[in-house]
């Protein structure tokens, strides 16, 4: 019998050919990626407003980007709509998992209702969101059609409320998302553990409480990472609902980065604000995956 | 202790049905508000059910409705959707089955390096490509066309599509690969003899979760795409926030149907392989 020992024993276009294949992709990502980001990276050091313009003008577009009223509103909006979607969509998203995970008769079905919205575009979410909460003839009639004729429901239309809006739409859309993550985790989990606590006369919540989610640890980083993604990239929703406004109350990084470089000829500080927003989910990116990498070579 | 039992199943019955309800209410809404007559809406309210169905609302979501200075409907960005996704799937797909073989099969020298170079791909905000890319797109004379569109989301594909493959064909034992090739089969006979015949579900998996995501983009649409090249998530923003003297809401939520349909009927048909991609994509990276 023949013995292969590697790599010398295949032929050039077998040696060749992987390499051959993989190029196109690794070229388009050296260029599209990591040329564009140095590209970019490089357009936030220029004069450019209207047009790309290479005069080198230093820190000059970042220092307009710190000084600017609007991209303050942008980050701290950032932060509101991040800190509630994140912390609503897992306390959502969990509490239904757990539920689940009670042996539920149409859990099937109710699991296809509850993860729809995520098939969904955040266009789609945004508009039909907007018509809803509109002040007119959406929740706001509906609560005076019961009879509560001095509710009031004005958040898309008030500059101090818009952001929340967002985190309302956020949350419907992505919660069935975090369900489904933790309901996988959940049916990873041993079921003798719990039922040794239940002989131990632990009760049903502080088992959870106790011992399930802090099992499911791995599952809560990941899903915090990914809702953590989906905030500071969202665009979409917010064009969709608010447009950013009234005004520019509910700017986002990523709105405020679209303004700027498309709509308001100011593309130096467009570029600088997606340099910010890469730092951003670099911090966040990089260490999670050197840790995950790191682990997945050591098991 | 049984009845406080029955009394806890009750309550949790309680609070799923609860939150179907939740999820299921603004679907409900945009049906039952697209088939209402704009003076219907008016006296009504959001959950009313509708006393009169008509379809006026759709036709002219389809049609005629104004998104911006045109008033041609929906129609036009459906196809240009249709006309983008397609081949943007099926290309990142293929090449993204391909760059999974090669990266677990095949590996050599520097490979795991071009994985990760290729993997962080995933992650950027596309912010941070947009500037550049509009400019690229105006010297290949792909600027504002579907081609361009398409180029771009195959691009930006990549990185996900080559996570998917190169994940699941980690799993394809390797002495599957020896045996095939101590019978004298190459790079893509393995390929397409032992590999692919193996790859239904995360083909699925792939198609699906590209699908999705190309279908319902809209920073792509609204930052390379204009006039009569517009995707449909575009279309349905223009003629949701064109301002016109009436708001027809009946209108804007027939073309958010219109603009979902797609998605959910997959969503419907395929909702396994759907939750999958998630589920996948999510717990790997």
């Amino acid at each position: 019998m023949t013995q292969f020992n590697g790599p010398a024993q295949y032929g050039f276009a077998e040696r060749w050919l992987p390499r051959l294949v993989l190029a196109p992709s690794f070229l388009l990502t050296l260029v599209f990626v990591y040329g564009f980001i140095a590209w970019n990276g490089y357009l936030s050091f220029t004069a450019s407003r209207l047009l790309p313009n290479y005069e080198w003008v230093g820190l000059a577009q970042y220092e307009t980007l710190f000084a600017n009223e609007r991209a303050w509103v942008a980050v701290k909006n950032l932060f509101i709509f991040g800190g509630l979607f994140i912390g609503g969509g897992m306390a959502m998203g969990i509490l239904l998992a757990v539920f689940l995970d009670q042996k539920i008769r149409g859990e099937g079905v109710l699991r296809t209702l509850y993860l729809y919205p995520m098939a969904l575009s955040f266009i789609v979410t945004g508009t039909a969101w907007k018509w809803m909460l509109n002040p007119g003839l959406g929740l706001e009639k509906l609560v005076h059609d019961w009879g509560f004729t001095s509710f009031t429901f004005d958040w898309l239309v008030n500059p101090d409320m818009s952001i929340y809006t967002v985190v309302i739409a956020g949350i419907w859309q992505s919660s069935g998302f975090v369900m489904a993550l933790f309901l996988a985790g959940l049916r990873g989990i041993d079921d003798s553990i719990i039922k040794a606590a239940q002989i131990d006369g632990a009760s049903l919540p502080r088992i959870y409480w106790r011992i399930v989610l802090p099992a499911l640890r791995p599952v809560f980083f990941s899903t915090l990472m990914i809702l953590a993604h989906i905030a500071i990239k969202s665009f979409d929703l917010v064009m969709a609902l608010t447009g950013g406004g009234p005004g520019f109350s509910s700017d986002v990084p990523a709105t405020f980065m679209y303004a700027s470089a498309f709509t308001r000829g100011q593309m130096g500080v467009g570029a600088a604000s997606a340099m910010m927003m890469l730092a951003t989910v670099a911090a966040i990116v990089v260490p999670y995956l050197y840790s995950e990498l790191r682990g997945s070579r050591n098991a | 202790m049984h009845d406080q039992n029955k009394l806890w199943r009750i309550a949790l019955y309680g609070v799923l049905l609860y939150a179907a309800v939740y999820y299921l209410l603004p679907l409900y809404v945009m049906v039952t508000t697209s088939v209402k007559s704009m003076d219907e809406i008016r006296a009504g309210n959001l959950i009313a059910l509708p006393m009169s169905i008509t379809f006026d609302a759709w036709t002219k979501a389809w049609a005629t409705a104004c998104t911006g200075v045109d008033c041609n409907g929906l129609s036009g960005y459906f196809w240009n959707s249709v006309k983008m996704v397609i081949p943007a799937v099926l290309i990142s797909t293929s090449l993204g089955a391909l760059n999974g073989y090669v990266l677990s099969k095949w590996r050599f020298k520097g490979s795991e390096l071009t994985f990760a170079l290729i993997l962080f791909g995933v992650f950027i905000p596309f912010q941070v490509v947009l500037l550049p890319m509009a400019q690229t797109l105006g010297w290949f004379g792909l600027a504002r066309s579907v081609a361009g569109l398409i180029f771009v989301h195959v691009v930006f594909g990549i990185a996900s599509t080559t996570l998917f493959f190169r994940n699941y064909y980690v799993g394809i034992p390797d002495e599957l690969i020896k045996a095939a090739r101590l019978d004298g089969a190459g790079f893509w006979r393995i390929f397409f003899k032992v590999v692919l015949p193996m790859s239904t579900p995360i083909v699925m998996v792939v198609l699906i979760w590209q699908f999705t995501q190309i279908w319902n983009d809209f920073l792509f649409g609204v930052v390379f795409s204009s006039g009569d090249s517009q995707p449909i998530t575009v279309g349905l923003n223009n003629l949701a926030n064109t301002s016109t003297s009436v708001k027809e809401y009946n209108v804007d939520m027939a073309a958010a149907i219109i603009a979902a349909l797609p998605t959910i009927v997959v969503y419907v048909l395929a909702g396994k392989y759907f939750v999958r991609g998630l589920t996948a994509g999510a717990v790997k990276g």
